[in-house]
This record gives structure tokens, C-alpha cells and sequence, in this order.
């Protein structure tokens, strides 16, 4: 026990949760936290210019590293601006806990206090209900510790998720006694057990007998760290990898046995064989409708068997034949024990024979490689130029497409995007997070300049907290993603599309302190991202593109995976 | 004792501030449509049992609990199986009492419904009636032939039945 205020409770319980650093912006109502912080030599702050771009540091840190994210804010305008950072976390179950100041909860001759429609009074928690896994505010200052622990313990364990707490003015600066504790008091958490034997029983069986067995890899098993486990099943069923585009760096793309990403930009030996499989073993993935595209025909064929920590994703939009709700590491081991027992060798052959035809006919990479600057030649060149542990991020849109088709993610945790959420500003951010967390690796921002303009202001944030990360700007000029929309779906009836002069982003780069690279051929897109990975400060690579290029293959709205249209 | 394809789904959750707007807002959020809800603290002064009357087929309710039993707030959840449980709704109706005759009309329903007068006065009577929603929803038609000035239903609260139990150390 000792006595202290809440603001110091606070931060000596995220030491105790091992933070090293909190992304956040300061303001009246967090401001005893931000006195406490002053002099603090284990946790370091980062300014962000804005705070839904430290939400997104948080994120791009925790998906780097798989440590909690930590972003912090005001109350009010602070508060909600962390509110779209905080809806990407939870729709792509990243593990953020955020803290926001809030005005006093009590107070003597004074309506600054909650309820009253104070000076920067927002109701966070009311607010971010349905994007949160939990919230607290804690109203005491001996209740801070045990808060902490649960807030940090919710957010990483089962299906991660965003935290919030909401600290109002007057606990931050209260005094009383205080006492550290590793406890973690919350009886109504419930997390998945040991998988079920029966049910594993029941998917080897399926496995074993499978003659066209397809494996479906998503977020969850990069979060799980599950693979290795999963190249062990790929490799001892012969079965083909497709990842949902979160789970991107599950599997080693570059693998015989790798397809690439499924979905409505998905790459077409993916969406084609999934039609083919007649045993599917899913895992970590939710079944979204930019994954699966029209329902009644994915994998019309299959069994399915889904291994997903979160129950309520069972049956959610996919009926499944044999559920493993249970932790996707634990569960592939289980299952690959069981499976090899029952699995006769050298089957399967067919299947082998299949695959590897359908990726030499439909994969986009394996194609002719143009030399002009178009984005399959640019992403395959970097690539090249990356190391295999390099982090790239990409921004919303066409940028995010491409870089989901061409750039081949070779581990997990090294490819992060806004999946469920789609936010455009999210890559740049994140990939600053994501550098603080892996500061001996390259981090590339994949963005496009529609997106890019979104958060381009933390070029600011970077410079002067010294995190160098390149950013490569796919610039069309134009809002692409949506412009191919108009263009294939609307009849190209243009409307907003068009970002007419956008700034010179080389003089923008400049203009911040950082620097601003042109390439306008291979050749110079080459020695840009050279120079770039070698340089001290961020750099931001302008590469001119063209505005009509479209995103191809595509599957159209309603329509189902195998149904793909357009030359690639 | 089921209507139609009313589901009854019983709830013990943490007896806190907030909990209540955390479910109703997933039901919202999550385009599930609550027919009634009711609440109340349970013998464990910490816990507090939600009952919530929901319309909709298999899948949704498959789909209700587990997003429901998702929550950390949440300590059990299930729902009730069909003609296995008891269930209760109250009603409090104001009914307009336009002569004496009609008085002595209404006191006789109320008697045959076992419902009990708990307000008097000269032109109107307030009937205190308590049974399953479709009892209530007879007593009504009813009452309407007299005319009803107000209503209050409370929706309905339900256990399993025998000694059987929804226990969060389940």
C-alpha cells in the first residue's frame, strides 16, 4: 500500500502491464496524467497530430508486435476522435486499450461535472459501446490497479479487442492509498477451454478422406501464432492455402502450395479452387462478405470444419459442419496429431497436380511482368527490394487491392491493413506504430494519395519522434477505388472522385522535415526505395501512376467468388 | 405456453451501472428486435437476471445467445426450453367505468381472470391482473368493450421449471 493520486496509479499500473510507450494527445481533462508522465523514464509518449491516427499507432504497434496497442486522449473532441481508430481495432480484433480523460465526476459549486453538459463533456463510453469489448471508468482511485490488469487481460486474451478507459479529471488527481496487485477479477469472462476431442475426431476423419482438402487461413491464426502449425497441416494434407485478406502472412506466399488471398479482389487460383475443395478447413477467419463473397456459392462443395476462438462467429454467415471453438495454435496441433495418424501417404495427387495447373493458369503473378510503372510491376518490385521480416502497411482502396494481390507477405505480422473497417489513413499511422514496436525493421506504407492526404499530417509525428518509415504514394489523382465502382458499375458517371490538384508530395515531405522522393520509372522507383530504406528521417515516394488503371480481377456485388471479371 | 415463435432467453449479468444500455445496444446493433425485457436484482444481490421475449427463428436466437454470452458483463445465458418453464406478466389497466351496472360487470371479469381492484374511484377502476401474456391480452379484449383509459404491461419474467436452474457456476 501506498499513497498516491490516480494519475500516478495509473501509469505505475501500465508499468506493471509492461508499456513502453503511449501514442496520444494531451488536453484539460488528462492533464494530471500527462504532470505525472513528465520525468517518467519507462514509458515513453509519442505525440500524434491527431488522435484517431494514435488509436491507429496503437493498433499498427499492437498488430506488429502482438503486445496491447496504448492510445491516449482528452475528454470530448479528443475522445471522439480516437472513435474510428478504435472501430478499426475492434472490427479487426487488435488488442488497443485506450485511455481518455474525462470531466469530474463530482465536484462541489461547480457544474463542471459529469452529466451536466460540461466544457468538453462527450459521453465515450456511451458512444463506444458497440466498437469496445469493455469499457470502465473508474469513479475511485484505489480501483485503478485492478482495472488496469483487467483491461490489459480482456483486450489480448480470447478474440482480441479495444478497451477503453475513461478516467475522470477528479480521480486522476485524488490521493489514496493504493495497491498493486496481479489479480484479475472478472467472473463473467468467459475463454474457450481445451478444443473438443470428438469434434477433432470428427474433422480428421473428414481430413483424412478428403481427396480435395483446402485450407482457409484468417486473422485469427496470425493473432493465434499458429503458423507454423499451419504449414505442418498444409504440408501433411497436400492441401492448398488460401488466406482471407487479414489473414495475409499466415502462410508464406511464396509457398508451392500458397494461393494467395480469397475475396472480391482476390487472387483467381483462390476463389476458383475454393469452388473445387471438398473438404475446407477454416480457421480465425469470420467468414466476411468481402471474403466470401455471394454465400450460396462459396464452396458449395465443401465440408467445413471452423476453428475460431469466438463462438458467436460459428454458423454467424457460413453453416459449418464440424465447429472447434478453441484457440487456432492448439487446435491445428491437435488436429495435425490426430490427422496423420489416420492419413494414408501419397494420396492426393490429383489434387496436387490440380493446384499447381490452376496457379500457373490464373495466378497474376506468375504472368508477364511490365517494365512501365503500373502497380503489379512497382509491388513486385518491392518485394524484391524488401527483406522477408520488412512491415508494410497499406492504406484503403486501390493501393490496398494491389498490394493484397502482388506483394507477397512472407510471415505473419508483416502485412497490416484495415480489413474490417476499411479506413482510409489508417497505413501510415499504423505503420509508425509498427516501427516504434520494430525499430530494426523496414516499414513501408503502401498508400495511395486520396488516403494518404487523410493522415498525412503525422509526417510531423514522425520526424520529430524520430520513427523512419517510408511511404510510397500510389498517385492517380483520384479517389480510385470508387472511381473503378463508377467506372464499372455506375456507368462511368464520375461524382467526387476526382482530387484535382493534389499536392506536390515531394515538396509536402519537404515541408515537414522529411524526405520527398519522385520516381517516374522502374528503374527510379528502385533507387527511391533504396534510398529510402537507408535514410535516417521518413520518406515519402511520389510515384505517378495512371488514373484509369482498375483493380483486376473483380468480383461484382451479389456475385460469387469463382465468377471473377476483368483481365489481369 | 410459447406463442408463435417467441423465444424467452433468461440473462444473469453483474448488477452494475451500464449493463442494461451494453445489451440493449448489442440487440440494436446487432438488428435482433426485443419484444419485452424486464430486470431485476436476483438472490445474489451482485447479480441481476434479465428476461427478454425475442421473435425470430433458429439461427437468429442461435446468433442472440452467443453474442450475448460474448459479454463480459454477462454470467449465464440460455434459452428457456419451450414448455419448460413458468412465466408471468403484470398488468396494471385503468378501466373506465361509465355506470354501476358496468361496475359490477368489470368487478366479475376481474374475478373470473383472478385479477384484484387496487384503485377506486367513481369513474374509473385500476386492475391489477397477472398470468401469461396471452391471459393478460383475453382480460384486455375485454376490458376494452368498457373502454381503457391506461395500461402498464410489465413484459414478462420466467424460471425453468423443477430444480432446475440457470447457476453462473454452470
Amino acid at each position: 500500500m501506498a499513497k498516491m493520486t490516480g494519475a500516478r496509479a495509473l501509469l505505475e499500473s501500465l508499468e506493471h502491464q509492461k508499456v513502453e510507450v503511449i501514442f496520444g494527445i494531451l488536453g484539460g481533462a488528462i492533464l494530471p496524467v500527462y504532470d505525472e508522465l513528465c520525468g517518467n523514464k519507462k514509458i515513453r509518449h509519442i505525440l500524434a497530430r491527431h488522435e484517431q491516427c494514435a488509436a491507429h499507432e496503437a493498433e499498427g504497434y499492437a498488430r506488429a508486435s502482438g503486445r496491447a496497442g496504448v492510445c491516449m486522449a482528452t475528454s470530448g473532441p479528443g475522445a471522439t476522435n480516437l472513435v474510428t481508430g478504435i472501430a478499426n481495432a475492434y472490427m479487426d480484433s487488435s488488442p488497443i486499450v485506450a485511455l481518455t480523460g474525462q470531466i469530474p465526476a463530482s465536484g462541489v459549486n461547480t457544474s463542471y461535472m459529469i452529466g451536466r453538459d460540461a466544457f468538453q463533456e462527450a459521453d465515450i463510453i456511451g458512444i463506444t459501446t458497440a466498437i469496445t469489448k469493455y469499457s470502465y471508468q473508474p469513479r475511485t482511485v484505489a480501483e485503478i490497479p485492478l482495472t488496469v490488469n483487467n483491461a490489459f487481460y480482456i483486450a489480448t486474451t480470447g478474440r482480441p479487442g479495444p478497451v477503453l478507459i475513461d478516467l475522470p479529471k477528479n480521480v486522476q488527481s485524488a490521493s489514496a492509498e493504493v495497491e498493486f496487485t496481479n489479480k484479475i477479477d472478472l467472473r463473467g469472462y468467459k475463454l474457450p477451454t481445451e478444443p473438443d476431442l470428438a469434434r477433432i475426431a470428427e474433422a480428421s476423419d473428414l481430413l483424412a478422406k478428403a481427396k480435395f482438402p483446402l485450407i482457409l487461413a484468417g486473422g485469427g491464426v496470425i493473432i493465434a501464432g499458429a503458423s507454423e502449425e499451419l504449414v505442418k497441416m498444409s504440408d501433411l494434407l497436400m492441401a492448398p492455402v488460401a488466406t482471407t485478406f487479414m489473414g495475409k502472412g499466415a502462410f508464406p506466399e511464396n509457398h508451392p502450395l500458397s494461393l494467395g488471398s480469397i475475396g472480391m479482389h482476390g487472387n483467381p487460383a483462390a476463389n476458383k479452387l475454393m469452388g473445387e475443395a471438398d473438404v475446407l478447413l477454416a480457421a480465425g477467419t469470420r467468414f466476411s462478405d468481402r471474403a466470401t463473397a455471394n454465400l450460396d456459392s462459396f464452396a458449395p462443395n465443401a465440408k467445413k470444419i471452423h476453428i475460431d476462438i469466438d463462438n458467436a462467429e460459428i454458423n454467424k454467415n457460413i453453416e459449418i459442419d464440424v465447429p472447434i471453438v478453441a484457440d487456432a495454435k492448439v487446435s491445428m496441433k491437435m488436429l495435425y496429431a490426430a490427422t496423420s495418424q489416420k492419413l494414408k501417404k501419397g494420396e492426393g495427387t490429383a489434387w496436387t497436380k490440380r493446384v499447381k495447373e490452376a496457379k500457373e493458369q490464373l495466378s497474376p503473378l506468375l504472368k508477364d511482368l511490365p517494365r512501365d510503372l503500373v502497380p503489379k510491376s512497382l509491388l513486385t518490385e518491392l518485394r524484391k527490394l524488401l527483406p522477408e521480416s520488412s512491415i508494410v502497411t497499406t492504406e484503403v482502396g486501390q493501393n490496398q487491392m494491389w498490394s493484397a494481390l502482388y506483394f507477397q507477405a512472407l510471415k505473419p505480422r508483416t502485412f497490416i491493413s484495415s480489413g474490417g473497417l476499411g479506413t482510409m489513413g489508417f497505413g501510415f499511422p499504423a505503420a509508425i506504430g509498427a516501427k516504434v514496436a520494430c525499430p530494426d525493421r523496414a516499414v513501408v506504407d503502401v498508400a495511395g494519395d486520396g488516403s494518404f492526404i487523410m493522415s498525412e499530417q503525422e509526417l510531423a509525428c514522425s520526424v520529430t519522434e524520430n520513427i523512419p518509415v517510408t511511404v510510397i504514394v500510389l498517385n492517380n489523382s483520384i479517389l480510385g477505388m470508387v472511381a473503378q465502382w463508377q467506372r464499372m458499375l455506375y456507368k462511368r458517371r464520375y461524382m467526387a472522385v476526382h482530387l484535382g490538384k493534389t499536392p506536390d508530395f515531394v515538396k509536402l515531405a519537404e515541408a515537414y522535415g522529411a524526405q520527398g522522393l519522385r520516381a517516374t520509372s522502374i528503374e527510379e522507383f528502385h533507387k527511391a526505395v533504396k534510398t529510402a530504406l537507408a535514410s535516417k528521417v521518413t520518406t515519402v515516394i511520389d510515384v505517378p501512376i495512371g488514373s484509369e488503371t482498375d483493380v483486376v480481377p473483380f468480383v461484382p456485388p451479389g456475385c460469387g467468388l469463382p465468377q471473377q471479371i476483368g483481365d489481369y | 405456453m410459447e406463442t408463435g415463435k417467441t423465444k424467452v432467453i433468461s440473462i444473469l449479468v453483474e448488477n452494475k451501472p451500464g449493463v442494461l444500455h451494453t445489451i440493449a445496444n448489442l440487440f440494436r446493433r446487432r438488428n435482433f428486435n426485443i419484444d419485452s425485457i424486464t430486470v431485476g436484482p436476483t438472490q445474489e444481490p451482485d447479480t441481476s437476471r434479465m428476461t427478454i421475449t425475442i421473435n425470430g427463428d433458429e439461427k437468429t436466437i442461435d446468433q442472440v445467445v452467443k453474442q450475448v454470452a460474448k459479454q463480459i458483463d454477462v454470467l449465464r445465458v440460455s434459452e428457456l426450453e419451450p414448455g419448460h418453464f413458468v412465466m408471468r406478466e403484470l398488468a396494471l389497466v385503468k378501466v373506465n367505468v361509465p355506470s354501476s351496472k358496468e361496475r359490477s360487470d368489470i368487478i366479475n371479469c376481474v374475478n373470473v381472470f383472478r385479477g384484484r381492484i387496487i384503485d377506486v374511484s367513481t369513474e374509473a377502476l385500476t386492475v391489477e391482473i397477472t398470468g401469461t401474456p396471452d391471459k393478460i391480452d383475453a382480460f384486455l379484449n375485454l376490458m376494452n368493450t368498457f373502454g381503457v383509459i391506461e395500461l402498464a404491461r410489465t413484459g414478462i419474467t420466467a424460471l425453468a421449471r423443477g430444480a432446475k436452474s440457470i447457476r453462473i457456476d454452470e
